[in-house]
């Protein structure tokens, strides 16, 4: 006991270059990981964050009741912008999601180490990050209580989803990419599972941890399997990640609307997913790593490196900006001419100059690499990029709609305060969920940081 | 354990060395193995990359179920759609084919992942006869900390070069931390 004690009150803050502080051993980092859920007091923060999240649920609640009792009337949407915060938020929220599937699974095809203690909490936040987006398309087809007419369920009515539309091809893509990031997260914390009932002193909290870990041993006959099975769903989540993004652009692609029917827009939509999501998953961290004193697990090198894939998915989405403005020129269409012309000096153009300096100018900061290694830094260019990302999408929606092929049907486009609540909503219920998950299992896999002591332990010294 | 001299009475399962080290019980595996013993399981809080081949696990059927459960997938996900939009409800659109493929391929394709992934999951939990909450390892008082930072090599009961005395001692030639018997 007393050697968790002193691996608890560790002061002094790791800050050198390796994925793992070499103070840890098995027993140590068990005991940090394990101890975040099983002892009773949580830091401060951790509290304050959900006690601010959960009154911004009763909000999300209130305007939900608000919007089935009375219709999408009440929200911003009017001819011609019938789409508007709902499919924004929507695709904002799925982007997000997508860095947690780009790190636990492309990062583990890649063999990349530095992904080990950072995926499970990047996985929780894939999983809360599609709820929050599933919410809006289900709130915005207007009969919400219908919404099973998405799904190919026979009924008395003979009706069948339009198969070559999109909008069908989106309720499959997300939902499998849901059920998809569900397993691969539960699968990869079974045995953590097995070591925290291993752990519980609580009857209560053993049984239950026991319950969800199905009995794991470790034997190497179930590792050698899993371990498979663990590398095959990596494979599959892989293409996964790229084709639900995809499909997401489709929505806009396969339409005929200016600055819509583009063909850059799968990789253009992917690249802003994984730039968004790695931006969330550093808002995320830099903070909890903080409160938990976890700079020992989650190190500067983690953070750099982060840093570095905002940089380079930034850099693909300038360039998507830049394809965007050459092709709307090249193709010498009027319509797409205006669209463009139109996004730089129409009516949304403060939005549009904040997008580009959101993420195009601001990241270029970080080509310091003072800049990359500091904490600060990196959590405001990550909230910076967030706005951005999700200006991105107000300015795809709104400008090519609000002024479309006929100036007669020109119209403005705001959200209205049901718009916003909603969408505040979604934040906080995110963070309360990020908050239950960081609570009450372990936010770091502790296997996978066990595999990872023994080679870096060695390394450069 | 209290009762420990009764345990001739219950029906032994194994016996069981621990280890404090990966190199350890890579060591004593290998020695195991070389020994003659069949039924010898290894457990360890992490996978050990030495420990599956030694032990000879690499194949398994793992990845046979995946692919045969993506290739359900990708059908089921067509005929689903062929039969909603060629035999069951067929609308001319514009005389679009009905069977239009190309346009299937989306949900196809998510259906495939779909499929496969659940089979992953399935197959992974229930060919290792998972979920099972009760084994006889756990009757071992500090097999608590296999999932933790200590490594077990147990000799099972059913191994035809098993016995009781002569394991017991081959084992602690092996330099364990602890050697216990393990009952039903």
């Amino acid at each position: 006991m007393s050697k968790e004690k002193a691996g608890e009150n560790q002061t002094a803050i790791y800050t050198g270059d390796r994925l793992i502080d070499p103070e840890y051993n098995n027993t140590t980092v068990t005991s940090k990981i394990s101890n975040i859920v099983l002892h009773k007091d949580a830091p401060a923060q951790l509290y304050i964050a959900a006690a601010i999240g959960l009154p911004i649920i009763g909000i999300l609640g209130m305007s939900v009741t608000y919007l089935f009792l009375v219709g999408t009337g009440i929200w911003g949407l009017n001819v011609p912008v019938a789409w508007g915060f709902a499919i924004i938020n929507f695709v904002w929220w799925i982007g997000i999601g997508h860095a947690g599937t780009l790190i636990s699974a492309i990062l583990h095809l890649m063999r990349q180490d530095w992904r080990n203690s950072i995926n499970r909490f990047a996985e929780a936040m894939t999983i809360f990050a599609v709820m929050c987006a599933g919410m809006f398309p289900l709130l915005h087809v207007g009969r919400p209580w219908v919404a099973y007419w998405l799904m190919p369920i026979p009924n008395t009515m003979g009706l069948w989803p339009q198969w070559r539309s999109p909008l069908v091809w989106d309720v499959f893509a997300v939902s499998t990419y849901f059920t998809v990031s569900l397993l691969f997260w539960y699968v990869g914390m079974i045995p953590d599972l097995g070591t925290l009932r291993d752990r519980a002193k609580h009857p209560v909290i053993k049984r239950i941890f026991g319950v969800f870990a199905l009995g794991w041993r470790g034997a190497t006959s179930h590792w050698a399997r899993y371990e498979k099975a663990y590398l095959i769903l990596a494979g599959l989540s892989t293409p996964l990640v790229l084709s639900v993004h995809s499909i997401v652009s489709f929505d806009f692609a396969i339409s005929l609307v200016p600055g819509w029917h583009t063909t850059i827009f799968p990789p253009y939509f992917v690249a802003g997913a994984i730039y968004a999501g790695f931006a969330m998953v550093l808002t995320l961290t830099i903070p909890v790593r903080k409160w938990y004193h976890l700079e020992g697990l989650i190190t500067i090198r983690h953070l750099e490196n982060m840093g570095k894939i905002v940089m380079a998915t930034g850099f693909i989405v300038i360039y998507g900006y830049a394809m965007e403005i050459f092709i709307s020129w090249y193709s010498a269409g009027p319509y797409e001419g205006f669209m463009m012309y139109n996004r730089m000096t129409g009516q949304y153009a403060p939005f549009y100059w904040a997008l580009i300096f959101c993420n195009a100018v601001s990241i270029q900061i970080l080509w310091w690499k003072k800049a990359r290694r500091s904490p600060v830094v990196l959590f405001i260019i990550s909230l910076i990029v967030g706005v951005g990302m999700w200006l991105e999408r107000f300015i795809i929606v709104a400008t090519s709609l609000a002024n479309d092929f006929m100036p007669s049907s020109w119209d403005h486009y705001s959200g209205t305060v049901w718009d916003w609540s909603i969408y505040i909503g979604t934040i906080g219920f995110f963070m309360f969920m990020m908050c239950l998950f960081i609570r009450f299992l372990p936010m770091i896999p502790m296997t996978e940081m066990k595999m990872i002591i023994p080679k870096h332990r060695e390394k450069d010294d | 354990m209290s009762y420990g001299h009764t345990s001739a009475e219950s029906k032994l399962f194994g016996i069981v060395a621990e280890f404090e080290s990966e190199a350890s019980i890579i060591e004593a595996t290998g020695k195991t193995v070389e020994a003659g013993y069949h039924h010898v399981e290894a457990y360890t809080p992490y996978p050990l990359e030495e420990l599956i081949d030694i032990l000879d696990l690499h194949k398994n059927k793992v990845a046979l179920v995946i692919l045969i459960g993506g290739l359900v997938g990708c059908a089921a996900g067509f005929f689903m759609q062929y039969f909603a939009s060629v035999i069951h409800y067929p609308i001319n659109v514009g005389g679009r084919p009905f069977n239009s493929w190309p346009s299937f391929i989306p949900v196809m394709f998510e259906c495939t992942i779909l499929f496969a992934s659940i089979s992953a999951v399935l197959s992974m939990i229930l060919m290792n006869g998972l979920p099972r909450p009760y084994h006889p390892m756990f009757n071992v008082d500090r097999f608590q900390y296999a999932s933790q930072d200590r490594f077990f090599l147990c000799i099972e009961a059913d191994d035809p070069k098993f016995n009781p005395e002569e394991t017991r001692q081959f084992l602690e030639s092996l330099h364990p931390h602890e050697v216990s018997e393990v009952e039903e």
